[in-house]
């Protein structure tokens, strides 16, 4: 048996030490991850804020399958988004899968539906304040998203922080597209699964404490965020 | 889109004025309630108008079908012959009666109602602006901080920036200390005098004293009364104003 205090250590020493390989590993999730949250948020920010402004025959069953897909189980969209990369997938000829750019395309599948959903709640309560404004200046549809997502930033910063949450955490997409290749494709999440099952429990915890050191990170930058956001009483 | 503002001025260089407005048979509301009832009255496009009556009769709504926020049931509204559409709604302007304001500075608050200009005129006209509401102090300020009066008066001010020849105001100094409704009076008188048409839900008879011309009295729906302002608060000849004006419930 392992004596867990000895592997704090260890993994406290790796964290220490700067180990390159353990940095690599790092610095690929964030990129993988803070990428598709990105794209995320160029597609669910205004796509949240359309479906708050605009009505539509079908609206409500289309929110009603956003909010359904916040859920998406990260395995079943890797699946999905391997079957389109693969050799003989529909997308085959790019040779993207086992690579960055395929957990990227997988995790902004996995966060949009996350962001557009929390960002189409705000919106909305937004757009009830400001309507009777807007169609008294006679602002158009797309002036009226612009500044409802330039007046709900604060709000909207949340969404995005949660939609990084949920993109650093996940395993089961990133390990499917990806394939957990070494210095390749292995993110945080990916290695600790295959060190833990190697055995190798000091790497695989130096890895978690970094995880969850990242996940403090963000929640104090969303307290601060709304902090600074209530002193200046925008929100 | 926003309309530019007309650089020339206001109303009178226009080829056609918006008055005449002439409502006929305006009838609002759901099938179990009928708010606006068969409403029939015309209006010229000088001084100040007050629209006074209880709560419920109807009056912001009026307001509200007349800059087109709410489609009427049936009936009419005639714009010097026109049905309004959106170059009308552009050349009027509406001041809520809890005034929305954008999570940005005063100054960006009015930057805001002036897209239609080019970014180069925008500044200028704001600091025009920030100086008629007497804001020169709080430009900077997030607008949610200000006052209620500051607050207002940069509604109305943000209202003036599309250069309307009719301006509404749905209560503007409702919940106001004297001082602030005060400063909101002279900030309207002023935008009159510069030819603006305005248009004022008040429940305050002392401000409709001092500033209206001419008075509707709304009652379950109705105009009732239209008269000069003087001649209404001497002698109001319907039994509802008068008991308004006497601080009584009308039944």
């Amino acid at each position: 048996m392992f004596e867990s205090g000895s592997i704090l250590s260890l993994a406290v020493g790796l964290v220490v030490s700067g180990d390159p390989e353990l940095w690599s590993i790092i610095a690929l999730s964030l990129r993988v991850s803070l990428t598709a949250v990105a794209l995320a948020c160029l597609i669910g920010l205004p796509l949240g804020a359309f479906l708050a402004v605009v009505k539509f025959p079908g609206r409500g069953g289309l929110v009603a399958l956003l909010n359904a897909f916040m859920g998406l189980p990260p395995v079943v969209v890797g699946l999905f988004v391997y079957l389109a990369l693969s050799r003989s997938g529909p997308l085959g000829v790019l040779g993207l899968l086992y690579t960055p750019t395929a957990m990227i395309i997988a995790q902004t599948i996995l966060v949009t539906p996350l962001i557009a959903a929390l960002a189409r709640q705000s919106m909305a309560d937004l757009h009830g304040e400001y309507d009777e404004f807007f169609r008294s200046l006679g602002l158009s549809t797309r002036q009226t998203i612009g500044a409802l997502i330039w007046d709900g930033r604060y709000s909207l910063s949340t969404a995005a922080l949660a939609g990084f949450g949920r993109a650093i955490a996940e395993v089961g997409a990133v390990i499917i597209v990806g394939g957990n290749i070494e210095h390749v494709t292995r993110v945080m999440t990916t290695a600790i699964a295959l060190e833990t099952s190697k055995g190798d429990l000091a790497l695989a915890m130096a890895l978690g404490l970094i995880l969850i050191a990242i996940a403090l990170l963000v929640n104090v930058a969303v307290l601060s965020l709304n902090r600074t956001a209530k002193r200046l009483a925008y929100a | 889109m926003l309309k530019p503002p007309e650089l020339t001025g206001n109303g009178a260089s226009l080829a056609t004025s918006l008055f005449p407005l002439v409502i006929s048979d305006l009838t609002f509301g759901s099938r179990e309630r009928t708010l606006i009832d068969n409403l029939t009255m015309t209006l010229d496009g000088r001084g100040i108008t007050a629209v006074m009556g209880a709560n419920g009769a109807g009056k912001s709504l009026l307001l509200r079908l007349l800059h087109g926020l709410l489609t009427p049931t049936s009936g009419t509204i005639n714009w010097n012959g026109q049905q309004l559409d959106d170059d009308i709604r552009a050349r009027q302007a509406m001041v809520f009666q809890r005034p929305t304001m954008l999570r940005r500075s005063a100054a960006d608050n009015l930057a805001f109602a002036l897209q239609g200009l080019p970014r180069s005129k925008r500044k200028h006209r704001v600091e025009e602006l920030i100086t008629e509401a007497k804001l020169e102090h709080a430009a900077l300020t997030p607008a949610r901080l200000l006052s209620g009066g500051e607050q207002q008066r940069l509604a109305i001010a943000r209202a003036r920036a599309s250069e309307p020849e009719l301006l509404f105001l749905d209560e503007p100094a409702a919940s106001l200390d004297p001082i602030a409704t005060h400063a909101v009076e002279d900030f309207v008188r002023d935008i009159h005098h510069d030819g603006i048409k305005v248009i004022l839900v008040t429940h305050d008879v002392g401000q409709a004293k001092r500033l209206a011309d001419d008075v509707l009295f709304l009652h379950r729906g109705r105009v009732i009364e239209q008269a000069p302002a003087e001649e209404f608060f001497k002698r109001p000849t319907s039994a509802a104003a008068r008991a308004y004006l006497d601080g009584q419930l009308a039944i």
